[in-house]
């Protein structure tokens, strides 16, 4: 493995860890789990992208944002809207007063395609815009709060109120949206039936390949001095801005890169779950996915996988089982979470893994006192230190 | 106003609080490779003057000129990018990052977003950090979290962090509180190192310290100059005895 290629998933550990969570979403639970729950375990997956995100804003930038339902949601509305131009072909339309526009804006008297449908006619269009107009959005937000140097609790408030401003607008203009069912009855991509089993293991490949594809991207950032800079800002933001860095410039550009993650997930969900609704978009799901980042760990990307994992496993569980609780339950992992964890998973398994090794580090200590006591051998005793240095130098590495 | 040879050359500078004027009409000239040291009783504004050069403060009224470029008009990273260097009255380092991390990441290469994400760890950039951990004492610790180091240490590396960008201008705001005796005389020397080769502006309240450091001497009160000459000349006026020294 070449230095840059190493550097960029983080040396040994940090290769392992990719491999590990490779081999659990790729082999591990494929294998193990049908086809339901496997699209069950998709749908999390996408929502792990936006907890990444989350670690390169939040745990990395120190930049919290409430509302990264935002651009989930822009990218899943985005892949929803050319997938239901795709179901509403004139012919399976047939029946409408205007044949040939979703169904949803039939039953609210519109009678021709609003000019913003126009480019969900085309995928490559469609894929053009979940990449850049989430991250537009954010450029304008960002522009318009980190240049004013607006930060902390009232960046995540103002992000908050454009995420329930967003999710109440798309509930209002139900003729243009769907409203607050959503879009709904979503079939096919090109022609391609996204519901059966086979699409489903083909989409959760994708889904797992684009989640590998925003990690790396992400560890790239983050191993760069730009991420060196991230973490210099989050302590301290003035001595940044004083050693001849533009502070501001340097949170849009993270805050847009998140959208833009954020938004491929949201894309992905539409296409696995089948449809889009403004709930995946307001202020309940933009939290939820910050406690997903929280759970995980908020500095550790593989991190947010796993969080996002086990939050969703026993939310489905508990729901299943006792459904009143789950509140409770998600409301306390919260606060347990950020008393006794505040790395969240990641901090525990750090914590853990260098147990681990410490017991390795004493059992060699103790066997080399053990030769020396049974030869009172000078010669060996040197030798027996070599190896020790040795063993507890591997053991560091 | 003309062109000069000084290099910083403020005139009139005025900055008003809510009609509390903390700056007042003030003009001050430091030459180049001078060392010059700013004291004066709490409130007398030497901290506002920093913060109005630097941009982290703007002006009322009046003119800062660095090397015969306006910095009134220029935000804070612009005026870093001229050459001006600061460092805050508390140690303000990136605590977890590493003392080497610390250095590394003020070395002006790479300052906009694309450049830092494309930036390389060159031989030149090593040779950098190198040199400027030796001149503060701190080759021996560049793979500590800057957390661990202690007061004195944390405040010579943020020299250092201002040193990587080799600056024509250093402000330093009270760089010896809280520091051993010894820790004095090693920052006199470091400071004394670093005048060699260009303008160091200090804020001071160690008289003994002032002594060993400065070429010339400004006494800032209510916002005003109250005298400005070598330390022995101000230290016998009786106006800066009266509101100052004679505390």
């Amino acid at each position: 493995m070449n230095a840059s290629l190493s550097k960029l998933v983080g040396g040994k550990d940090g290769l392992v860890g990719l491999a590990v969570l490779a081999a659990i979403i790729f082999i591990v639970l494929p294998l193990g789990v049908d086809i339901f729950r496997l699209n069950l375990v998709g749908k999390y997956l996408t929502y792990a992208f936006v907890a990444v995100s989350l670690v390169l804003l939040w745990g990395n930038g120190g930049i919290l944002s409430l509302g990264q339902g935002i651009f989930f949601g822009l990218g899943g509305y985005g892949m929803a809207m050319f997938m239901k131009l795709e179901a509403s072909d004139p012919i399976t339309t047939k029946i409408q007063t205007t044949p040939g526009i979703p169904d949803f804006m039939d039953w609210n008297q519109i009678t021709s395609l609003p000019w913003f449908w126009e480019p969900f006619k085309s995928l490559p269009l469609t894929i053009l815009i979940i990449l850049t107009i989430p991250a537009l959005f954010a450029y304008l937000i960002g522009f318009a709060m980190f240049k004013r140097r607006v930060g902390g609790v009232y960046f995540a408030i103002i992000t908050q109120a454009i995420a329930l401003i967003l999710s109440i607008l798309i509930v209002g203009q139900q003729g243009f949206t769907g409203g607050v069912n959503g879009i709904t009855d979503l079939k096919t991509v090109w022609g391609w039936d996204t519901r059966n089993d086979s699409a489903k293991y083909i989409l959760y490949y994708l889904n797992g390949f684009l989640l590998f594809g925003a990690i790396l991207l992400s560890k790239y950032v983050l191993n760069s001095k730009f991420g060196m800079l991230l973490l210099a800002m989050r302590d301290k933001e003035e001595r940044v801005r004083f050693s001849g860095y533009d502070v501001s410039n340097f949170k849009i550009f993270i805050f847009c890169l998140a959208a833009m993650i954020s938004a491929v997930g949201g894309a992905m969900f539409t296409l696995q779950v089948g449809f889009m609704s403004p709930s995946f978009v307001g202020i309940v799901p933009s939290i939820e996915m910050v406690i997903f980042c929280a759970v995980g760990g908020r500095a550790s990307l593989i991190g947010a996988v796993y969080g996002t994992l086990f939050v969703n496993f026993g939310k489905t569980f508990f729901s299943e089982s006792y459904p009143e609780l789950w509140l409770f339950i998600m409301g306390g992992l919260f606060i347990a979470v950020v008393m006794f964890f505040p790395d969240g998973l990641a901090g525990v398994w750090a914590k853990y893994s260098h147990k681990l090794n410490f017991f390795k580090k004493k059992s060699s200590l103790t066997t080399a006192t053990a030769v020396i006591d049974s030869t009172k051998n000078e010669t060996v005793k040197k030798t027996v230190n070599e190896i020790d240095v040795t063993n507890i130098e591997g053991v560091k590495a | 106003m003309s062109n000069t040879d000084f290099v910083l050359a403020i005139e009139d500078l005025t900055v008003s609080f809510d009609g509390f004027k903390a700056v007042d009409n003030l003009t001050m000239y430091i030459d180049k490779n001078e060392l010059r040291v700013v004291i004066g009783p709490n409130g007398a504004g030497k901290t506002t003057v920093l913060d109005l050069i630097c941009g982290k403060t703007k002006s009322t009224n009046g003119s800062i000129k660095f090397m015969n470029k306006e910095l009134t008009k220029l935000s804070e990273h612009e005026i870093v990018r001229e050459g001006v260097g600061r460092k805050f009255q508390t140690p303000s380092i990136y605590e977890n990052l590493s003392v080497y991390q610390n250095l590394e990441v003020s070395y002006p290469k790479g300052r906009s977003v694309w450049g830092s994400l494309f930036f390389k760890h060159t031989a030149e950039v090593k040779e950098q950090v190198l040199k400027i951990a030796e001149e503060i004492m701190l080759t021996s610790f560049l793979d500590m979290e800057a957390a661990l180091l202690s007061h004195g240490q944390k405040q010579w590396l943020e020299i250092g962090m201002l040193l990587m960008q080799d600056p024509q201008l250093l402000m330093l705001d009270e760089p010896v509180a809280g520091m051993s005796a010894k820790e004095r005389d090693q920052t006199a020397e470091l400071l004394n190192k670093i005048s060699n080769n260009r303008s160091v502006l200090v804020i001071e309240h160690d008289m003994e310290f002032v002594k060993k450091i400065a070429h010339k001497v400004t006494v800032l009160h209510q916002g005003k100059i109250l005298a400005e000459g070598p330390m022995d000349q101000v230290q016998e006026d009786e106006k800066v005895i009266e509101v100052y020294l004679g505390h």
